[in-house]
């Protein structure tokens, strides 16, 4: 899509979001129920904002009145501002947030697994005046990719795959890898794996994408979400032994928006996060960060391809 | 003060002397990085140079275009090298750091030769053509002999700067003393990190010095009779 009809496209979609309030407001939504301001915030990387444009349309699709507040800056000033009441909701990962509340993890440490790190979660955050809705399948975390070629000709779906393989690989990835637990250390200990040889790279960068594009490298470490998995066709591989801590992107929410609610809110959310794999997330990442659209749109997009607004 | 102790400390770990990973093996990567920069900075330089001196023509247009390689930064010419050695097959380390190197390299061997040749007497350079030496000659056996103390002065400062950023091949996934730097870096091993960067400086002062000595035991007897 060329700038000005993307430009264009975007003017369309906020008028049509703008509209719907107004009609909303005016009677769309049964006059009965309540429905409380929302304000969304989020912090400053391309995921983050199409997570928000999600969250901010499918309440506005259902006649509440948000207020964006996105590109906040990094979680240690967006999680005040959701402490303070500065803003209601925003999308975090879940081992990455629990660390950061819970820094010595005397309530609850992170884990592999989702369901559990979910729990540890809402009761680290629960003194804050918030809790975590459903979390969605989707991750933003250390990912093992393939270049397509590779994992067709080696037959590679998931990290176990490369039991039988890895001693001719090539691992490419950042220069702390060889040291780091969710490294290489991991797949050795977790999964059994000695490569042939470990490039420094670097972590998740244009780098490590070049190398392996190039075949310089085998397997490179990119995060899971990261654009160019898309964009250039790689492979990643499903790490079915759960090596890394459970990072699924789930809404954080203020206790207090809830109680002012008849459950919409966390109905519409879970439904995003419901249908929010690792494939659907990465598509959209890269259309925002490969393609340049604007979040607003490609979130818009979404959330009607997938039935939750119309 | 902690931080010292921490590098010392490092340096005497004897696990740091061993294998391929060790102090002697990155040094002498080091050497091999800076060493073929250097040769392949002189192959493309040093002709150039010794016929625009001999002759005396586009000096002028031959140093200012070879000063665009110290104005080049080495970082992006780095990436440079990168997106062009991969296509090629040349791989990932040592190639595309050549890219950052050798430019680096060029500038100073050029205008020293230039001005090493040029500013040789020219009543002696008369008197040999007088003699009936051929211009090969000339330039053999009058013009480099006197000249090379200054050409030698810029390779020294090629070599210099190429040793201290020789260390930029370890952000490509190279080796060379440069791994201590970045590795130190990305692990937060600041001992390692500086370490890395002591031994760098180390071995930049040990190559002038060495240069120095060259410089020194390549002027003319008669020229030093003379001064």
């Amino acid at each position: 899509m060329n700038p000005r009809r993307a430009l264009f496209a975007a003017f369309v979609a906020a008028s049509v979001i703008v509209t719907a309030c107004g009609g909303a407001g005016t009677g769309g939504a049964s006059p009965s129920v309540s429905r409380p301001a929302v304000t969304v915030g989020s912090t400053n990387f391309y995921e983050q904002l199409t997570l928000g444009e999600l969250y901010k349309q499918i309440l506005e699709a259902n006649g509440y009145k948000v207020t964006p507040k996105f590109n906040l800056g990094n979680r240690e000033i967006v999680y005040p501002a959701l402490k303070s009441g500065q803003i209601d909701i925003q999308a975090d990962y879940l081992a990455t947030l629990l660390a950061f509340v819970d820094k010595d993890g005397k309530i609850a440490k992170p884990t592999t697994d989702k369901n559990e790190t979910l729990t540890g979660l809402k009761k680290a955050i629960d003194a804050d005046g918030l809790t975590v809705l459903d979390a969605a399948d989707a991750t933003d975390q250390n990912g093992f990719v393939v270049t397509k070629d590779t994992a067709t000709a080696k037959n590679l779906k998931k990290i176990s795959d490369l039991a039988s393989v890895a001693s001719t690989m090539v691992l490419g990835g950042p220069p702390e890898c060889p040291q780091r637990p969710f490294c290489l250390i991991g797949l050795k200990n977790t999964y059994g794996l000695t490569f042939k040889e470990f490039k420094p790279l670097d972590a998740g960068g244009p780098l490590t994408v070049t190398a392996l594009e190039g075949k310089q490298i085998d397997v490179g470490l990119l995060f899971t979400s990261d654009p160019s998995i898309v964009a250039k066709s790689f492979v990643l591989l499903d790490d079915d032994k759960h090596l890394q801590l459970a990072d699924n992107i789930a809404p954080i929410v203020r206790k207090d928006l809830l109680s002012k609610d008849d459950g919409t809110i966390t109905k519409l959310l879970n439904s995003i996060s419901a249908k929010l794999t690792q494939a659907e997330l990465n598509d959209m990442n890269k259309q925002v960060a490969v393609d340049k659209a604007d979040s607003k749109v490609v979130a818009a997009a979404w959330l009607k391809k997938q039935g939750l607004i119309k | 003060m902690s931080l010292l102790g921490d590098v010392a400390r490092w340096f005497a770990d004897p696990a740091h002397w061993q294998g391929p990973q060790g102090i002697p093996a990155r040094v002498l990567e080091h050497l091999e990085y800076s060493g073929v920069a250097i040769a392949l900075a002189l192959l493309i330089a040093l002709p150039v140079a010794l016929y625009l001196g001999h002759t005396g023509r586009g000096g002028f247009v031959a140093i200012n275009v070879a000063n665009i390689g110290r104005a080049l930064p080495s970082f992006a010419l780095l990436g440079f090298g990168l997106l062009i050695a991969i296509p090629l097959g040349l791989g990932l380390g040592f190639w595309p750091t050549m890219f950052a190197l050798v430019p680096l390299a060029i500038p100073p061997i050029v205008t020293n030769t230039f001005v090493a040749i040029r500013e040789v007497d020219r009543d002696v350079v008369d008197a040999a053509r007088g003699m009936g030496l051929a211009e090969g000659q000339i330039l053999r056996s009058i013009e480099i002999p006197l000249g090379l103390p200054l050409i030698l002065a810029g390779l020294r400062t090629a070599a210099v700067n190429v040793v201290a950023t020789a260390t930029l091949g370890a952000v490509v996934a190279g080796g060379a003393l440069g791994r201590f730097i970045v590795d130190g870096f990305a692990l937060r091993e600041f001992d390692q990190l500086v370490a890395g960067g002591i031994l760098v400086a180390l071995l930049a002062i040990v190559t002038e010095a060495t240069f120095s000595v060259l410089e020194r035991a390549s002027r003319s007897p008669g020229m030093a009779a003379i001064r």
